[in-house]
């Protein structure tokens, strides 16, 4: 009897609280102090603190449009990585081709929706044509699958200088995102008692909102479909799925144009916010990286919550200490891996 | 290649030629005579950039050979002794710069990427195989978007120049015929190391480790140690192979160790295979010859498409690289010469 009342977990015996509970109590609480943060008008000391309340709302405003966009290019990378146990280590260039699609389909035509398409449709076909004529043939070899997706992504990244050359690209957006969005936040109180509110580009609200629209949409298929089932089974355990009766190779080449095409929609989406250049392909495989390292492996719940991390780490950085912003995502990265090597949502093996 | 096997299976009577192996003598030789008929351009720009990149490759194939984790932040330990001999040493960037001598900086800066190298094991050690490759990307990575970025220390996007390699014993060590004997016995030394190293008791277990941890562990040995331990030796290689890149460059910037250079040295060790302390040093001959002398062939600008394809084949056809070609084709000719004799 006395080893059955060995409280393990059991909020049952005394009065404490569940370890879940005190967990919701703390994220209730951040929660608070964020809303007040964004919210209140700031007494003195805290603009003191912390320069300005507009660079700090702008900051964490930036973080969550750069968390959305590395979301969309890590969401790829991680199914990719959870399921096929390669490391697609040219998934940057993914992106930068994407971008240079884009670019090229939105100035001839003259249509940014277009653009769009055309990065998705181009890269999901690019992600399958990859994965029958390169991955299939080096079946289970995960080693050697990575060292391939070096090699292309180093001739990629030299034929696309060859054709688009070192120049800085912007994707122009259509007049229908450009403007400003003015939101419910006072930044300061003018000495006539008028309220100065923030402003921020609709464009920016409108890509962190697809974002959010893709990944809901993701776990939706994720979880509740058949094809997501299997890719979950997959992930878990992919000679089981094989051996359930289910086509293998037609779930890799889906999970490999979902993830291609994620990369290329969010390269169009990115070149409009930011710009189109040579290196930003390694920019975003280090993004995706450390997303993945930090949010767990093949998790998508995982990647959300990673590019959420890195991107409010990057841009609050980039506003309180420019030159060291790098190493905040690197002391991320450190701590998630000396607390939990497998990452926040991964799953250990 | 017979050095391979030239020394195993030593006979106890054995004298020192089978012991060091005939093939290891003659390339010994060759290689100290060659000053004679190379000129200053294949002196330096091939040879001695050949096997400071061979040295480095070499520290790779340490780890990935014996001890199966591979590392891209190779290059990165190397950055971090250049950028010290920079600046513990004098540069004309007037930024930093403490002008110690020589004596003092070189093995500052070694040992420092020796630290920074165990460090990095250490944190990618928590995970294993595939992970590895990922983590020391990322960092990496990271570490070249420091560099770039920070001014206080690294001099952001220009770095520092003006690095001279020192004189003394009144030869200048950046001539090349000296540089070239530098490193030819950086290269010779750190060849031989690792090959001794790998039949010693440490080596044994670090081999041991890689074909089966779990087992290793149960046995009693402290699997970590064993690892981390295999990453500072590796800082030592790449950190001596550093200094004599900051040398031979004159100056070091975050483009030396950019992800592309990363990329490049674990080329150089997959197309010379990670079998043997020999294959990096044939990778690093073979891409470094077609580095330099592709540019008549398909233009200076398209050399990276040309190394990215060898290198794709070499994956698809040899996972062992040259090294495991080499194994494969050898058989067929001795097949051939045994039915061509009489």
């Amino acid at each position: 009897m006395s080893i059955l009342d060995q409280p393990s977990s059991s909020s049952l015996s005394g009065g404490g609280m569940t370890r879940r509970q005190i967990w919701g109590l703390v994220g209730l609480l951040a929660a608070a102090i964020v809303a007040w943060l964004v919210f209140a008008v700031w007494p003195a000391w805290l603009n003191a603190i912390l320069i300005s309340k507009k660079a700090f709302v702008s900051a964490i405003l930036n973080g969550l449009t750069l968390a959305g966009l590395y979301f969309l290019v890590a969401s790829g990378f991680t199914l990719i990585f959870g399921l096929m146990r390669n490391i697609n280590l040219a998934h940057g260039s993914l992106y930068l081709l994407g971008a240079y699609i884009g670019y090229e389909v939105t100035s001839r035509t003259g249509y940014w929706l277009l653009g769009v398409a055309a990065g998705f449709a181009v890269l999901a076909i690019i992600g399958v044509v990859m994965q029958v004529f390169v991955f299939r043939r080096l079946e289970g070899d995960d080693l050697r699958q990575t060292l391939v997706t070096i090699g292309i992504s180093t001739v990629a990244a030299d034929l696309m200088l060859a054709v688009w050359a070192g120049g800085t690209y912007q994707i122009a957006t259509p007049e229908w995102l450009d403007g400003a969005l003015t939101l419910p936040v006072i930044t300061a109180v003018r000495s006539n008692g008028v309220s100065v509110f923030l402003t921020y580009p609709l464009y920016r609200v409108v890509v962190l909102a697809a974002a959010i629209v893709i990944g809901v949409g993701l776990w939706l298929m994720l979880n509740k479909t058949r094809v997501g089932m299997m890719i979950r089974a997959g992930v878990d355990d992919r000679a089981m799925l094989s051996a359930s009766g289910v086509n293998v190779h037609a779930v890799f080449a889906i999970v490999f144009a979902v993830g291609a095409g994620l990369a290329g929609f969010a390269g169009v989406v990115g070149g409009s916010a930011l710009s189109v250049a040579p290196g930003e392909d390694v920019r975003y495989l280090l993004a995706s990286l450390v997303v993945v390292i930090v949010g767990g492996m093949g998790s998508i719940t995982g990647a959300a919550i990673g590019a959420l991390l890195i991107g409010l780490a990057e841009q609050i950085g980039l506003v309180y200490f420019p030159t060291y912003g790098v190493v905040l995502t690197f002391v991320i990265m450190v701590v998630t891996l000396a607390v939990r090597p497998q990452g926040i949502m991964g799953k250990t093996r | 290649m017979s050095l391979a096997t030239a020394a195993e299976g030593a006979a106890p009577q054995e004298n020192w030629l089978d012991k060091i192996g005939a093939g290891h003598v003659i390339l010994a030789v060759a290689l100290l005579l060659y000053p004679l008929v190379a000129s200053d351009f294949f002196l330096t720009q091939i040879a001695g950039y050949s096997m400071i990149f061979g040295v480095l490759s070499l520290s790779l194939m340490l780890l990935a050979g014996y001890g199966g984790m591979l590392s891209l932040a190779q290059i990165t330990v190397a950055g971090i002794a250049a950028y010290a001999v920079a600046i513990l040493g004098s540069n004309n960037s007037n930024v930093l710069g403490f002008g110690w001598p020589w004596w003092i900086v070189v093995p500052f800066a070694v040992a420092a990427a020796a630290v920074s190298s165990a460090l990095i094991g250490w944190i990618s050690v928590r995970t294993e195989g595939i992970y590895t490759l990922m983590i020391t990307l990322a960092i990496a990575t990271a570490t070249f978007y420091f560099a770039q970025q920070n001014y206080a220390i690294f001099n952001g996007h220009s770095g520092y120049a003006g690095i001279h390699a020192p004189v003394f014993w009144s030869i200048n060590w950046r001539d090349p015929k000296p540089f070239y004997y530098l490193c030819l016995g950086l290269a010779m030394l750190s060849y031989a190391a690792v090959l001794y190293g790998s039949r010693s008791t440490f080596g044994m277990t670090l081999q041991a480790i890689r074909d089966n941890p779990r087992r290793m562990r149960a046995l009693g040995y402290h699997v970590t140690a064993h690892k981390v331990f295999a990453w500072f030796l590796a800082g030592i290689l790449a950190g001596l192979a550093g200094v004599l890149l900051v040398w031979f460059n004159g100056r070091v910037s975050p483009g030396t160790i950019g992800v592309d250079v990363a990329i490049d040295i674990l080329i150089i060790a997959v197309i010379g295979g990670l079998r043997h302390p020999i294959g990096p040093f044939v990778g690093a001959i073979v891409v470094i010859l077609m580095q330099t002398f592709a540019i008549d062939i398909v233009g200076a600008e398209r050399f990276n498409t040309l190394i990215g394809l060898v290198f794709l084949v070499i994956v698809f056809v040899s996972p062992d690289g040259i090294l495991g070609l080499w194994g494969r084709i050898k058989p067929h000719l001795a097949q051939e010469s045994l039915r061509a004799g009489p």
